[in-house]
Order: structure tokens, then sequence, then C-alpha cells
């Protein structure tokens, strides 16, 4: 398990803009009648997202009250998942994935580079207060490894330099271009693809 | 080789593109009413006959599965649950199939609801394939305005609406209870069973789950027939598979093979080979991280399903192969399994929310020689302790890499932990250490 725990400084208030208010409401409708809790987590990431990248308590006893079920409740969810942001983390979240798969093939040049780049302890906030970085547990894109998340978006095949390159633009509050940065075409084998060649060449 | 005119998923490369009109041009969505005019037995029995096994980790019989849905829907309503949660680590299938492949899930779903009389699916995807979700949405979207699914879906008169649910970052949410009690709103943590889910499953509900790639194959197996499935790979353990090759090899890749594939194939013609040669192979870990690792003599011979993985003691699980070579330390990387463990556990059971964190621990301790001798047996004895102790087969997925690396590589453990704790001579002594041991000795 890990421990997880909510921010010290907490705003007192919270509430649904209006865009994600029709949001909101749209997901409550993909479940049956009566079973409105099961949208705690699609709500979760609504207040998230709106509250750039993090989820105070004011938006826990909101929400509970919006789906009319106990806080503790809500606060059991936004505990428990290790995606909901409990405490500030800037607006480029940075996740290194570090399990073994990405281990072996040098995940910890990428943690390096954060620390050069971002801030010594992970979870801390760089002096600009605009991004953030952790490690994290497997990401699902083994063949592409190492990689790591930044906010929604999969950045693969890295290395020191790429990672290095990848956190200046960050820096510089531009968007990086997602993807494998060796070139490569999604999760084909590099150069040595036997497999479906007629289409590739189609 | 297979034939390229046998594998099932034409785009796992995404030459073709993944939308509805492409999709239709490699055979999606073809002729969907006429397999479903012929009836839902005939469609769990043409699965029965291909022998295909769930695709998720267990390997379970899909058409056994399906046919233990309730044969009349009473009171309660059925539904289809489709497990995305794909976070074993060394696996990366299914976020393919989500974004180049979408509609062979949509077509799948429509089928297996369909075939267990249900009218809901929800597709559980882990919140971190946010990007890959939404481009599953699109594809539902698209099918929806082609009125392939919703009301009279395909002309069939079949009504299925489908539904995505993310999930957040808890691989525990993988295990098929704990994802319902995640989609129902509360903290994943997996329920006993019985009741099974095919009973009282969702809401309470009859409910069948299966793996993306699962449902994803269904479509072309109906198509083609359960006889030409079968036909591949051999008998109890047929089809293909998609094989997800990563760690120290030249070239890591997704492949789509045949089952029972020997390994040596699979590494020195699919990836690339071994960084270092084949003589630099220390180990491989055949099927996501949950899975005991297999050392490299044994990797000559291999051959890849889910009865000969078995019968080395390992499995197949979800076919995320890591190849370790001999640059890496084995227990270290073992040891990074094992805090993966530790992190993921949802502690409702104590062997395992403390078990996971004690092998750990000592693992650490072993790779940098801090270990005692005696802790090397105290380690298999931990994973026994949690091994079928707990509610979900967490407890053995975190238990038996560690139980592999004791079974293989023994040797190197004790080789690097020498230190005895127990005090043998009289001397130098400080007070209040091992008094008894002394006092035995005197």
């Amino acid at each position: 398990m890990s421990l997880r725990r909510p921010a010290k400084d907490q705003p007192e208030t919270f509430e649904f803009s209006s865009s994600s208010l029709e949001a909101a409401n749209s997901i409550i409708s993909k479940y049956p009648n009566g079973k409105q809790q099961s949208a705690v987590m699609a709500l979760l990431y609504i207040a998230q997202r709106q509250n750039n990248n993090w989820i105070p308590l004011a938006a826990m006893k909101y929400i509970a009250k919006f789906l009319d079920m106990p806080y503790i409740k809500v606060y059991e969810v936004a505990t428990f998942y290790s995606m909901y942001n409990l405490s500030p983390v800037g607006k480029y979240f940075i996740q290194v994935c570090t399990t073994t798969p990405c281990m072996i093939r040098g995940a910890n040049k990428l943690v390096e580079a954060c620390k050069e780049k971002i801030s010594e302890k992970e979870t801390e906030l760089s002096s600009d207060k605009n991004c953030s970085w952790m490690e994290v547990e497997c990401l699902g894109a083994c063949v592409n490894a190492p990689m790591m998340q930044i906010n929604d978006d999969y950045y693969e095949d890295l290395n020191k330099e790429k990672t290095l390159e990848i956190l200046d633009k960050i820096l510089k509050g531009e968007t990086p271009k997602p993807g494998s940065y060796r070139g490569r075409v999604n999760n084909e084998p590099e150069n040595n693809r036997k497999t479906l060649m007629d289409l590739k060449n189609a | 080789m297979l034939k390229d005119k046998d594998r099932i998923f034409q785009n796992l490369y995404n030459d073709l593109g993944s939308d509805i009109s492409s999709s239709q041009r490699r055979g999606d969505w073809v002729n969907t009413k006429e397999i479903m005019d012929k009836g839902r037995d005939w469609i769990i029995n043409e699965i029965k006959e291909s022998q295909l096994r769930g695709r998720g980790g267990a390997g379970f019989p899909t058409g056994l599965k399906w046919s233990f849905a309730p044969k009349e829907v009473g009171a309660r309503p059925h539904y289809l649950v489709i497990n995305g949660d794909e976070s074993e680590p060394g696996t990366c299938k299914d976020r393919d199939i989500l974004r180049f492949e979408p509609h062979k899930l949509i077509e799948g779903c429509l089928l297996a609801s369909y075939a267990v009389q249900a009218h809901v699916c929800y597709i559980y995807i882990r919140g971190e394939y946010f990007i890959d979700g939404e481009k599953l949405q699109k594809a539902i979207d698209e099918a929806y305005e082609k009125n392939l699914i919703g009301k009279n879906a395909a002309g069939t008169g079949w009504d299925l609406d489908i539904y995505i649910h993310y999930g957040a970052g808890a691989y525990i949410c993988g295990e098929e209870t704990a994802l319902l009690e995640s989609i129902e709103g509360k903290k994943g943590q997996p329920r006993l069973k019985p009741p099974f889910p095919a009973l009282i499953g969702l809401y309470g509900c009859p409910t069948i789950i299966n793996n993306v790639e699962t449902i994803a194959v269904v479509p072309t197996i109906l198509k083609r027939g359960g006889k030409w499935f079968a036909s591949l790979g051999r008998d109890k353990n047929t089809g293909t598979k998609i094989f997800c090759i990563s760690g120290n090899v030249n070239t890591p890749c997704n492949v789509e093979e045949e089952m029972n594939i020997p390994l040596k194939e699979l590494i020195e013609v699919h990836a690339g080979g071994v960084i270092g040669g084949w003589g630099n192979l220390q180990a491989v870990i055949p099927g996501g991280s949950s899975m005991p690792l297999i050392p490299k003599e044994k990797c000559e011979t291999l051959t890849m399903d889910f009865d000969s993985l078995v019968a080395e003691k390992s499995g197949l699980g979800t076919a995320g192969v890591v190849v370790i070579n001999k640059d890496q330390d084995i227990i270290k990387c073992m040891a990074r399994i094992a805090r993966f463990y530790k992190h993921e556990s949802c502690g409702q059971c104590t062997p395992c929310r403390e078990g996971s964190g004690w092998m750990w621990r000592m693992l650490e301790r072993m790779a940098r020689g801090e270990a005692s001798k005696d802790e090397v047996d105290m380690l298999g004895d931990v994973t026994k302790q949690i091994e079928g102790h707990t509610i979900c087969a967490f407890g053995e997925g975190s238990s038996w890499p560690v139980q592999g690396l004791l079974r293989h590589f023994k040797d190197e453990i004790k080789k690097r932990n020498k230190f005895d704790p127990i005090v043998k001579e009289n001397k130098n002594i400080p007070y209040l250490v091992d008094q008894h041991l002394l006092d035995k000795n005197a």
C-alpha cells in the first residue's frame, strides 16, 4: 500500500464550473438510476482537471453532496487511487516509470534528469511552481521503455539527453510532442519487422 | 512463423488507420447480423469449439465462462464488463487494441453481449491510458452514428450501450471483483468468491468479465470458424496471442504469433535477439511480472503456451515477456518487482499487505548483501505465508516471482549474503548479544 495524505493548505470552498457541471451530469447518465455513486471516480477527475491538477478536500465534500453519498466514501476513493493528486503538483505533472522492464533499460537516467531539471526530491514543486515529478509503477508501455508520462501524454523510448530536452521545453511552458523519441512507429520492432510486410509497404 | 493471413490484428502497427471505414475494409462489422442470426447457442458453441482461453492472465476457457450466465434474464439485468485495466509489468497489448483496433473490440462487445444477454457493456480502462481511451470513445461514437451499436444494433434487433469507465492507477482493479467494486464507485478491494460474478456481479446482477484481447478476437473466430482458431497452436492452447517482448532485447516489440511458439524464436526473430547475444541471457519472465522467471538453460527449448509454462512451474499469464541479460543484477530486478507489489497491495488481507513489504525489504537487503544466511530460507517461508492466504490472486502474484528467484538463483543470493547472525566465539562479544547462545556453548 502507499501512504497518501492531503495537502496542509486547503481552499475553503469548491464548486464545479458550468462546463464541469455539464460533463458531470453526462457521466452520471451512463449509470443506472440510483447508482450515481459509480460516477465518483470520473467526477474526481473532473474536479482535478478544473482545480489545476489536484483535488482539495472541499472538492471531495462537494462531490459527496453532488452524488448524495457520505463524504468518507469519497475520501476513501480519492486516497485509495494513486492518480488523484491530493496536493498541488503543478501544471505539468511528470511520472517516470521505474518498474523492472523500464528499470533494466535505464529508467534511473530519467530520474536523474528530473532531479537535475525539476527538483531534488520527488513530489516537490520546481522553483517556478509549474511542475513536479515522481516515480510511478508500471505505466503499461513496456516495449517502449524507458518512458514517462506528462499529464496525459506518453513519452517513449527515452534516454537521458532526450529527457533533458523534453524537460527544458516544459520549463519554457511548451508542450513537447508525445510518442517515441527514437522515431519508431508505435510498437513495431525497430528496423526488424518481419510480419504484415504487405501492409507496411502498401 | 504464423502466416500473415492468419493474423487477427492486421492493424497492430497502425499501417491502415483505425477509423470505421478502414476497419470495415479489413473485415470488421461485415457480417455481424448473419452471425447473430445463428443464435446465442451457436455463438457459445463456436467459442467453446475454438478452445479460446481468456487472455487476461488466468487462461479460463471463454466459452465456458459465457455459459455460466443465467439462460433466462430474471428481474436483474445482465452486464458485460471488459477488463482493460492493463497494468501487469511487461504487458502492453491491450493498449494497441484500444488505439488501433477499437472496432474489433466493439464488434466483439456486441457479439458477446448478445451471447450473455447483456444490454449494457462497461469497458474499464486504466486511467493512464486516457489518450487511448479517447480513441476508443471516438470509435464508439462512430459505431453509434452508423447504428452498429445502440438501439437495434447493426440491424439485429439487439440493443446495446457501451460506456467507458476509467480507473485511476490501481493495479488491483485488474482483479475482476475489485474492478466491479471500482465501477460501483468504491475502493478497488476484491470480493470473496463465491458468489461468482456470473451470478452476482456488478450492482448484484449477473456479470461476465472478459479481457480486451479475448473479446477482440471473438468476431474473427466467429467469422472464420472455431475450427480455424483451434487449428492454430496445440490442443487446449489454441489460436494466436499478442506477445509483448520487452527488456534487454535489441528490438522490443509487440507481435501477434501462434500459441506454442518457441521462446527462442520470439526473442531471436521478432525482438532482434538478446543485447550482447544469446550467451548473455540470464533469465526470462515469460508472462508478466507475476509469473516466476525461467533461467537461461530452459529458455533454449521452451514453448510459449499455458500448459507448457505451467509444466515449468511458471505461466503464460498475459504473455508479457521480459528478457533480463547478464548485465543486470537479478536480485535487484526482483526486488523492484517486489516493490511494485508492495505499492499495489490493496491492504485488505494482512498476509499480503504486510508480507509484500517484508519481501521487498528483505530482497533489497539481499541485493546489497546485507541479509544474513538464514534469511534466505525465511524469505521462502514468507512467500508461503502469503500464497493461498488471501482473498484474491494478488497474494500468488506477489509471491511467485520471489519463489522463482529462490528456485533458480538461490546460490547467487547465498553467495552474496554470507553473514552468519549466530555468534560462535566467546571473545570480544559485547554483552547482551545472543546471551542465550553463549550459555549453550559454555
